[in-house]
């Protein structure tokens, strides 16, 4: 064989990769499902905690503030393995599946408070009491006045850090989880051959490729305004 | 109460645990070394390709940001580190996590050099250009000091994200922080020596994050 045919036939493998697509095909599934769990879960986690914030009670604030902070300073692969190894010594038995949802829904949630913050306070303190002088309740003004014109000005960051941690579902691998990467590396091992691991990476590409370009799209519909 | 004191928090564990940790955290140590100075430079290389007066190397970039959002990290390492031996190609895990980690993070930082360089009006090149300057000095000496210091924020949060992404290497076996902290709990059937792990991330993170927080404040996002 030729260096070039020694390439093809490792990489791009047509009978290995129609004997394991299938497999990828369940995969892509898997990754699929867990992302948009991950993606409902979290934001509306973060939206919970800064609606919490802005009622600005002191000792919740207080352990809203360390929540966000714990969560952005630890690598999610941490928590993956604490909670899936860890948690059985002590009687709670978690699936692989749940432990990755669990641990980027609060990931994510820590990172969606953060933004929906940022959002709330760059909102001029003047319609806090135009609002509340028309009579509003505080919920209402909240509600109807303070957090429309949050979670807008909010889009661009939050979509792009929604699909950074989105495509950490590849974790899920780590504590067997058979999502896109997990099939390709056992059919990689099964196969003794790389393709399942090109047909995995052109997954990912599928799926993320129109994610990120909508969320190009969506950063320049709500451009976020600079200081 | 006791069993869970016991399963996570047991100093004994810890304490038996801490030369395997430390020697992890100084590989996590050096890792860091290695891979943020190489992403911020890739970064840089790709957001001044994306000033570049020919249009196919504009599109090169812009394909290749485009590539590098969308994999995840852990798929290229493990593309890099057990697939290319296929192509003959036998990387140590240190160099598979540098490569993938160069490939990564040039494409997240060059975006944010790229924001940053939009930010500065087009009258500064014009203004720098009829001084006399080349096209690359004006942009070395006008240009990239204001833009860089306009994304500092970005620039510090993305490389906060790069140090948690260096736990990825454990999956390689390369022996750094968490890949150290798992050896010991799954000697020891227990997981302290995981939260030890979280503990010393936290220790180290958690400290610029909240400078993070306070600096995107004054500057006012």
């Amino acid at each position: 064989m030729t260096p070039w045919e020694r390439f093809v036939d490792a990489f791009f493998n047509r009978e290995v990769i129609v004997q394991y697509l299938p497999a990828i095909g369940k995969g892509v599934v898997v990754t699929i499902e867990l992302a948009v769990l991950v993606v409902i879960s979290g934001i509306a986690l973060g939206f919970l905690l800064v609606v919490l914030r802005a009622y600005r009670v002191a000792p919740v604030n207080a352990v809203i503030v360390v929540f966000v902070d714990v969560f952005r300073a630890l690598p999610p692969l941490v928590l993956i393995l604490l909670l899936y190894f860890g948690l059985p010594n002590i009687d709670v038995t978690l699936s692989g599946f749940a432990v990755v949802w669990l641990t980027l829904t609060l990931v994510l949630g820590a990172f969606a408070e953060e933004i929906f913050w940022a959002g709330v306070l760059s909102v001029e303190k003047g319609q806090w009491q135009a609002a509340r002088s028309t009579g509003l309740g505080f919920g209402q003004t909240l509600f109807y006045v303070i957090l429309p014109q949050a979670v807008r000005m909010t889009v661009p960051p939050l979509t792009n850090r929604t699909i950074a941690i989105t495509k950490n579902t590849a974790l899920g691998t780590v504590v067997g989880v058979g999502e896109i990467l997990n099939q390709a590396t056992t059919a990689q091992s099964f196969s003794g051959n790389a393709s399942p691991l090109t047909v995995a990476a052109i997954a990912f590409l599928l799926i993320f490729v129109p994610v990120v370009y909508a969320g190009r799209w969506i950063e320049t519909r709500f451009a976020w305004r600079k200081g | 109460m006791q069993a869970l004191i016991d399963q996570f928090f047991n100093v004994q564990i810890m304490a038996d645990a801490w030369p395997t940790v430390w020697r992890g955290l100084m590989m996590t140590v050096l890792l860091c070394i290695a891979v943020i100075p190489l992403g911020l430079l890739g970064g840089l290389l790709v957001a001044m390709a994306n000033t570049a007066p020919w249009r196919w190397l504009r599109w090169t970039v812009v394909v290749y940001v485009d590539i590098f959002r969308a994999i995840p990290p852990l798929v290229l390492l493990i593309f890099i580190y057990a697939g290319l031996p296929f192509a003959g190609i036998r990387l140590s895990p240190f160099a598979a996590v540098s490569i993938a980690f160069l490939l990564n993070n040039s494409a997240y930082y060059g975006e944010i050099y790229r924001a940053g360089i939009e930010s500065i009006g087009k009258g500064q090149m014009e203004a720098a250009r009829s001084t006399g300057l080349s096209g690359l000095q004006a942009m070395t000496y006008v240009i990239l000091p204001q833009a860089v210091r306009n994304v500092l924020p970005d620039l510090l949060s993305n490389t906060i994200e790069v140090v948690k992404l260096t736990s990825l290497a454990s999956v390689v076996a390369l022996p750094e922080l968490l890949y150290s902290a798992d050896m010991a709990r799954s000697i020891t059937y227990n997981a302290s020596p995981i939260v030890m792990a979280a503990l010393i991330y936290l220790a180290i993170l958690w400290p610029v994050v909240r400078f993070l927080s306070r600096l995107e404040r004054r500057m006012g996002a």
